[in-house]
């Protein structure tokens, strides 16, 4: 038993049951659909305009070239413009490849003992593979999830449902992005389990979101394929929310709340924890500035102003005195 | 440290597509949807099922009705109550649409406002309204 997964695993059920027995039990509909969605959404904003400004504030003064290509240098030897750019062109499409398609990921490589005690460095690509399924399809259940708060829906979001419903599998059509989110999360938690040396860095702030990720999935799920809800009833329920007139239709059912809770809580998670490489991804400094330190000066700002006392002054203050002693000097005279 | 400015416009450009859906929908009116019954089927007081079944369910029970009249060309339905039914979502007036008739104020209100494009009328067609 790890500890670390048990408090998370039991952190989280512990929610569910919070707000299944808050909603079924005590009626507190209108605590659980309306005080705390506001109230996350806002934390949401404020915690994370603090935490960018946070590192707004942090200075990065020089250069980090942790690179992976040729630095530019003489004009025959070729110059590594992605991996190693020295211009903000090379920049933008080397943060493009991160942001994106999580390039730094993708040269993930795990160490094993081959042939007795030969290390070998393995390409592994299954951690990049679920990473960018994860991604992508949480994305795309975010987006599809804004039909419920758009009123006419725009025909955008309709394209990309008639997309993620491409193999009209079963009524209501199955999307493809939730069973790729819950498949690729799952993925990433058993990640986390069996391989031992993940394992041990593992904390339960790894597990946490996990658990809250998966249990969002999976009530989903439910509610769309198996339970079933009103779904006019949560159309006109989240567009009391957007529309600042907050409203609570009957017969929502306790799965719904819970689901709306742990999302809740995802929010307030989200700016004070490590999901917060959402918006630090873009402000990486290995990667989002170009490599010149070696054509450019770059000059600490905050430097204290030294009076400089340079050679040739010092040269002009005794510079008969070094002639009389013997000593070398630069000028004559 | 000279990149606050481009971090500040990114952190607003962040805030103004996640708080999207407040400003799409200011100052729009977007009343919940009613469908209308037809005259015929406020008659019938109870389509085939309870209506809140029929309201989270009619499209399962429309996807295993396709199924056993395709597949098994079985086209009666026997409900809670053993009650039976013609199974045909758009044939005859005694099929889904014989009795709910208005598409428009009926199926598409709700599937409209709820962003559902079922794919029924790819290969059925409304009946065609009598002309009085």
């Amino acid at each position: 038993m790890n500890v670390n997964y048990m408090f998370s695993l039991l952190a989280v059920v512990v929610l569910i049951l919070l707000a299944y027995v808050g909603v079924e039990g005590a009626g507190l509909q209108v605590l659980f659909g309306v005080i705390i969605p506001y109230i996350a959404v806002f934390i949401f904003i404020a915690g994370f305009v603090y935490r960018v400004m946070d590192w707004v504030r942090s200075p990065v003064p020089f250069r980090i070239p942790s690179t992976c290509g040729q630095q530019k240098s003489l004009p025959w030897i070729k110059e590594n413009k992605i991996d190693n750019p020295s211009t903000a062109g090379g920049v933008i499409v080397r943060m493009i490849f991160e942001i994106l398609f999580f390039r730094s990921l993708f040269r993930n490589t795990s160490c094993r003992l081959n042939e007795g005690a030969k290390i070998t460095y393995v390409w592994e690509k299954w951690l990049w593979l679920a990473a960018l399924a994860f991604h992508y399809s949480f994305l795309t259940v975010l987006i599809r999830h804004l039909r419920f708060f758009l009123e006419p829906v725009p025909v955008c979001l309709q394209l990309l449902e008639k997309v993620d419903s491409f193999f009209q599998l079963g009524l209501p059509g199955l999307f493809l992005s939730g069973v790729v989110l819950l498949a690729a999360v799952i993925f990433l938690f058993l990640r986390r389990i069996y391989i031992p040396q993940v394992r041990y860095i593992s904390l339960a702030s790894d597990f946490f979101p996990l658990f809250l990720i998966i249990s969002i999935a999976i009530t989903g799920i439910f509610m769309r394929y198996f339970t079933k809800v009103d779904i006019v009833g949560i159309k006109e329920f989240a567009m009391g929310l957007v529309t600042l007139h907050p409203t609570i239709p009957d017969g929502l059912g306790g799965l719904f709340y819970v689901h709306l809770f742990l999302v809740s809580v995802l929010f307030v998670y989200f700016p004070f924890s490590k999901l917060m490489h959402m918006g630090g991804v873009f402000l990486s400094p290995t990667r989002n500035l170009p490599n010149n330190n070696r054509a450019e000066r770059h000059i600490n700002p905050w430097n204290p102003s030294v009076k400089l006392h340079t050679y040739q002054e010092y040269e002009d203050d005794f510079r008969e005195k070094m002639i009389e002693a013997g000593l070398p000097v630069e000028k004559e005279s | 440290m000279n990149d606050k400015n481009k971090i500040i416009t990114g952190l607003i450009i962040f805030i103004v597509i996640i708080t999207f859906p407040f400003w799409y929908n200011m100052g729009k009116a977007s009343p919940v949807p009613e469908p209308k019954l037809t005259d015929k089927a406020k008659a019938a007081k109870e389509c085939v099922e309870p209506k809140e079944y029929m309201k989270v369910e009619h499209m399962q029970i429309l996807d295993i009705w396709r199924d056993s009249v395709v597949r098994e060309a079985d086209r009666v339905y026997i409900n809670e109550k053993g009650k039976k039914f013609n199974m045909s979502l758009s044939t005859g007036d005694d099929s889904c649409m014989g009795c709910h008739s208005n598409k428009a104020d009926f199926c598409d209100k709700c599937h409209d406002y709820a962003s559902v494009r079922p794919y029924c009328w790819d290969c059925h067609i409304e009946p065609p309204k009598e002309k009085k």
